[in-house]
């Protein structure tokens, strides 16, 4: 998701439909670039999850996935901050049996 | 009807510690040793704790926070090469939702006297809640908070 949302065109896609849905024509107006490069952009973005699209008759709307995005940041800031809270915890295990002979290690004559 | 989606992720977290690799290792490798800074703390009741250190082996925890719901650690492991490298895959669950499904790789590395681990974890991050209202006005928000993200990794 990170790497869908570090390109500033995909972005600026992301801002456009989180006010409403909108035609991959319309996405394309305000952008500096040819259709195929919006689609492509797009592509990306459905693939993370973050964008989804529909086809009615020939136009292809798009629209926000925004449970997506919530759901998926909360769970990944969870995994994140849950690892680094572990490894200060790990880190003062270390500093608390610094003296204590290793476990696996045949004690020293 | 549930609405399922998937979004794909991968994070690191690095941290160097006044140890040897041995020594770091060992907190993995040793059930009571790992426990005691991966399970406990403070606020957490651990219902279940146990590790089968060895590829193939699996580990289950079983956790609580405060009055939390029941959480649920599913763990097998795939790759150990002792003092330097472990992977393994693991499921999260809350109650009866499956959070995520990711795989961590923890790299073991000598720095001057000490270690420095490295936690890559690659991920698919699950939403299969029902109970979760439609919030389109959020986005805006969550996407600046991104995006500071963004450059803070880049920093």
């Amino acid at each position: 998701m990170f790497q869908a949302l570090s390109d500033p065109t995909r972005r600026a896609v992301v801002e456009r439909l989180s006010r409403s849905p909108a035609s991959v024509s319309e996405l394309a107006k305000p952008l500096a670039m040819s259709l195929p490069a919006v689609v492509q952009h797009l592509q990306l973005l459905e693939a993370s999850g973050l964008v989804r699209s529909e086809k009615v008759g020939r136009v292809r709307t798009c629209r926000i996935e925004p449970r997506a995005l919530r759901m998926a940041e909360q769970w990944i800031n969870e995994r994140r901050t849950s690892w680094e809270r572990r490894f200060d915890r790990l880190g003062e295990y270390l500093a608390e049996t610094r003296d204590e002979p290793s476990k696996r290690t045949k004690p020293r004559k | 009807m549930t609405k399922r989606t998937v979004v794909h992720a991968m994070f690191t977290v690095e941290r160097t510690y006044d140890a040897t690799p041995a020594r770091v290792f060992e907190a993995f490798s040793d059930t009571a040793a790992k426990r005691r800074w991966f399970a406990e703390g403070d606020g957490w009741t651990i219902d279940e704790f146990a590790a089968d250190f060895r590829p193939g082996g699996i580990e289950l925890s079983r956790f609580r926070y405060r009055d939390g719901p029941p959480m649920r650690n599913d763990t097998v492991y795939q790759d150990i090469v002792p003092n330097e490298r472990i992977i393994i895959a693991y499921s999260m669950m809350i109650g009866d939702d499956r959070i995520s499904s990711s795989l961590a790789t923890m790299e073991f590395r000598p720095a001057g006297g000490g270690t420095r681990l490295i936690l890559t974890e690659q991920g698919a991050y699950l939403d299969g809640h029902d109970d979760v209202p439609q919030r389109e006005e959020g986005t805006r928000g969550l996407l600046e908070a991104l995006d500071k993200e963004l450059k803070r990794k880049r920093a």
